[in-house]
């Protein structure tokens, strides 16, 4: 076969390689430029975080707000210390707004629902969520449930 | 009992030399002085190699995404969560399935072909004359075999990932009546790019590297006879398969933190 059209045809296999890539990329990985720049912290002491793990959503009224990006113990009061990153352009959240750990579905991974208050003040980089409610743990229903009963 | 020990030594001794020779080769054909002129060459072995396996992997990367999500429809539906569907078919391609099975696709179709080359290039005493002219054989046959594998095996791997995505929606979406927006949604949600897809791609380029590695060094130490020629094609395929499955498992252990 003649070099010209070989390198054609390896030019069209190179860029079928690279929309492979870019549809991976965009198509199934939902992967997003620099979206995470314009994001403020939020942190939330939790008692029980269930399975809430760094990444999952945070959302308010189903809307996904931010994320998930820190996990930590508090040493001194045995809580979850959970920072959120929220996305810059929520910036009306009030301070005295709830947090709690809710599940996608009756067996789905763990996110945080925000509920917005009434407060005039708004969250700001660094604030604290004080009204927060912890995941729901089934052992412990089923305990309290049984504990009803007799 | 000597003599069994001194059979260990040569054994030893063997494995040491072959080795070193493969790495020799490596290093020569390579790293040594990789030439721009070389171009034109190494653009004839993408296409020998990584163009003319394209059907291939496209088809299997389809009937293996189309087989994956009858699968796991399956299993899937009986705890009504068939929308993760998507998710678990994309992840087990990206991650797994695709490197993987376009690599034996690949040390099958391509490898063997390099080896054979090689070998009857080898046998036919041509690598000597190009010697005798003054041509480097590393330089001129090896090196560019050794760079269009290492280019075409990613490529390749990704055409099966999307492909194989593209059959399960299909099968999926299509056929079994996965809710289309939720199969997807699911699936960019949990899919990752750098934490699964580039992972992927590392995976499939350290395959095209081993593969073509192991085709070549097989060819240009092969015994030059019409038999010698058949014991290395079966080689490569036989040695690369094997080294594709094994290095995937030490890969994973390593890059996915276990």
């Amino acid at each position: 076969m003649q070099m010209r059209t070989i390198e054609i045809v390896v030019g069209a296999f190179m860029l079928a390689g690279l929309i492979s890539l870019a549809v991976l990329a965009v198509r199934v990985s939902g992967f997003n430029v620099g979206a995470e720049t314009n994001t403020y912290s939020v942190y939330a002491k939790f008692e029980n975080i269930g399975g809430l793990v760094v990444r999952s959503k945070v959302s308010i009224a189903g809307v996904v707000v931010g994320q998930v990006a820190d996990i930590d113990l508090d040493q001194k009061t045995f809580t979850a210390l959970v920072r959120l990153e929220i996305n810059g352009d929520i910036n009306q959240i009030s301070t005295d707004s709830n947090a709690a750990i809710l599940t996608e579905g009756l067996l789905g991974g763990k996110f945080i629902g925000l509920t917005v208050g009434a407060e005039d003040q708004y969250l700001r980089d660094g604030s604290y969520i004080s009204d927060t409610q912890s995941a729901i743990v089934l052992e412990d229903m089923i305990g309290k449930f049984l504990m009803k009963q007799f | 009992m000597l003599a069994s020990l001194r059979n260990l030594g040569q054994y030893g001794i063997d494995l040491l030399t072959v080795l070193g020779r493969a790495g020799s080769i490596w290093w020569l054909a390579i790293w040594r002085r990789p030439r721009l002129a070389n171009a034109p060459l190494v653009i004839r072995q993408i296409y020998q190699l990584g163009v003319l396996s394209v059907v291939i992997t496209v088809l299997s990367g389809f009937s293996i995404g189309a087989v994956l999500a009858l699968q796991g429809y399956n299993q899937l539906v009986k705890y009504g969560s068939e929308s993760a569907l998507g998710l678990g078919v994309a992840l087990v391609l990206v991650m797994e399935i695709g490197p993987v099975v376009s690599g034996l696709l690949f040390a099958g179709r391509a490898g063997s072909a390099v080896t054979a080359e090689i070998g009857l290039m080898k046998a036919t005493e041509q690598l000597s004359s190009m010697e005798m002219i003054g041509v480097d054989p590393l330089q001129r046959i090896v090196a560019p075999r050794l760079w269009a594998g290492f280019i075409s095996m990613p490529i390749l791997a990704l055409m099966f990932s999307v492909v194989g995505i593209w059959g399960s929606s299909l099968v999926g979406v299509n056929w079994l009546g996965v809710y289309e927006g939720a199969f997807w949604s699911a699936m960019q949600e949990g899919v990752d790019f750098r934490s699964h897809v580039l992972k992927g791609i590392i995976k499939s380029v350290v395959f095209g590297l081993v593969v073509t590695w192991i085709a070549v060094y097989q060819g240009y130490e092969a015994t030059p006879t019409s038999e010698g020629i058949a014991t290395a094609t079966t080689r490569t395929v036989v040695y690369s398969s094997v080294a594709v499955l094994v290095l995937d498992f030490f890969l994973t252990l390593v890059m996915f933190n276990f």
